[in-house]
């Protein structure tokens, strides 16, 4: 237990660097899911194909397999990425934002109908529409599922283990290594995973309570089928 | 740097191997996660809440926490408990332990799902408590949920190659080993790519066809 102790500081640097992947993918994500998933909600169908391809390419894909790809192989085809940190944010950016672009899709359509046809009468223009009227509505649905979608991309960067950056991860297998121990080390990775898990959680609550506020709305408290579905990582938000 | 066919049909076979047993690794996976996932959902709802409380953050830590320290946490520590396990045993256990969390999550919106009236219909005609989950429940809430569960599994097929940090041969070792016998990753790591691909398409079309088949409205 004393050398799990004892080596603090590499449990520090593990983290922060666990941290900071988890932040930079989070953007990352944030932003390809609202590109794409506004994509999907396009009159023209080009641009929902756009959306369609991206989808169930990335989704499609594990983040390990598509971590290895972009680490092993596409330096070979000629495209150097310098930094594993970034290879490690583009893997999980371009694979949880698949999994966003869908709860974003989902969530626009799932603003009802009236609301559309209202500002049609009122005569506001696509961008005001979006900015004014559906957006706002579809953030309130999309943030439980972006909420674990975010848990999600935290766990998943525990991958960039396996291309040889210090993560939590790698911190707790070379304490096993060197000081033998197995309990001690295992446990206090778990222990530091599920911290930073439940201080992502506050601020998801955090989020929530803002938006229901601000839409005048109560928080639910049960999550229902279908938000719990939206979160799962082999589903999108369906309708 | 080419794309080398001949290179690419002589891999496959391994690869296939590969898949064989990252698919094992998922089904036997995926069984452990539904019957321990039901247990866990049932274990929430007892009176007792010393229990109920217990097994609600248990499953909150396994969820929230990663599955690769996990497979280190159940391949590294069981051997000093006296337990010796292989690889893909430890494998399977982890990855069903892992996603048993995720489906009691969704067995739980399930029963929540089923209409109030059904509860007190089974109690107005004073059905005891083993009919009333097993015979008006159980079957209520589990067609609900069958296309999140189908889901679950297609998730637990993407985690499986995961399963190489404790050296099972799972498809995505076997790449990066013919890539580093052969200096050559494009072809085996791109294989897998697609391979990954085409199964989850094909499993999604699938799920999408039981989520029509199941839709409750």
């Amino acid at each position: 237990m004393s050398t799990v102790l004892d080596s603090y500081e590499q449990w520090l640097d593990g983290a922060w660097v666990t941290v900071q992947l988890t932040v930079y993918g989070c953007a990352l994500a944030l932003v390809l899911a609202l590109a794409f998933g506004l994509a999907g909600t396009s009159r023209r169908w080009w641009v929902r194909v756009l959306n369609r391809i991206y989808v169930e390419f990335f989704r499609g894909t594990a983040t390990l397999v598509l971590l290895y790809w972009f680490f092993y192989a596409l330096p070979l085809v000629g495209l150097k990425i310098t930094s594993p940190m970034t290879t490690a944010v583009l893997a999980l950016g371009l694979n949880v934002g698949a999994y966003g672009a869908e709860v974003v899709r989902g969530s626009i359509n799932a603003v009802p109908r009236a609301q559309y046809e209202a500002t049609v009468a009122l005569n506001f223009t696509p961008f005001q529409r979006m900015r004014r009227v559906l957006l706002p509505q579809a953030f309130a649905l999309m943030l439980p599922p972006f909420g674990n979608l975010v848990i999600e991309l935290m766990k998943g960067t525990a991958i960039v283990y396996t291309i040889g950056m210090v993560d939590l991860t790698k911190v707790s297998k070379n304490i096993q290594g060197f000081s033998g121990e197995t309990v001690a080390p295992f446990l206090a990775v778990l222990v530091l995973y599920f911290v930073i898990a439940q201080v992502l959680q506050l601020f998801i609550r955090y989020a929530e309570w803002r938006v229901d506020r601000m839409l005048g709305r109560r928080p639910s408290r049960e999550p229902s089928v279908s938000t719990v579905a939206a979160g799962a990582p082999g589903a999108g938000v369906s309708g | 740097m080419d794309w080398n066919w001949d290179f690419t049909w002589e891999i496959l076979p391994e690869l296939l191997e590969g898949l064989r047993t990252t698919v094992i690794a998922t089904l036997c996976g995926y069984v452990i996660a539904l019957v321990l996932g039901l247990v866990w959902t049932l274990l929430r709802r007892s009176p007792s809440r010393i229990l109920n409380q217990t097994v609600r953050w248990v499953t909150e830590f396994i969820r929230s926490t990663p599955l690769i320290p996990q497979l280190f946490f159940v391949f590294y520590v069981l051997p000093s408990w006296g337990l010796t396990i292989g690889p893909l045993t430890a494998g399977i256990i982890t990855l069903g332990i892992h996603y048993s969390t995720y489906t009691a999550e969704v067995y739980r919106a399930g029963i929540a799902d089923v209409p109030k009236g059904q509860w007190e219909a089974c109690t107005a005609i004073n059905l005891p408590r083993s009919r009333v989950w097993l015979d008006v429940i159980l079957p209520q809430a589990i067609r609900r949920v069958i296309p999140t569960l189908g889901n679950y599994l297609i998730a637990m097929f993407k985690d499986s190659p995961m399963l190489l940090v404790i050296n099972v041969s799972e498809v995505l070792l076997v790449a990066y080993q013919e890539g580093g016998r052969t200096y050559q990753y494009l072809e085996p790591i791109t294989v897998v790519g697609v391979l990954f691909v085409v199964v989850s398409v094909i499993s999604s079309i699938l799920v999408r066809r039981l989520e029509r088949r199941y839709a409750t409205t």
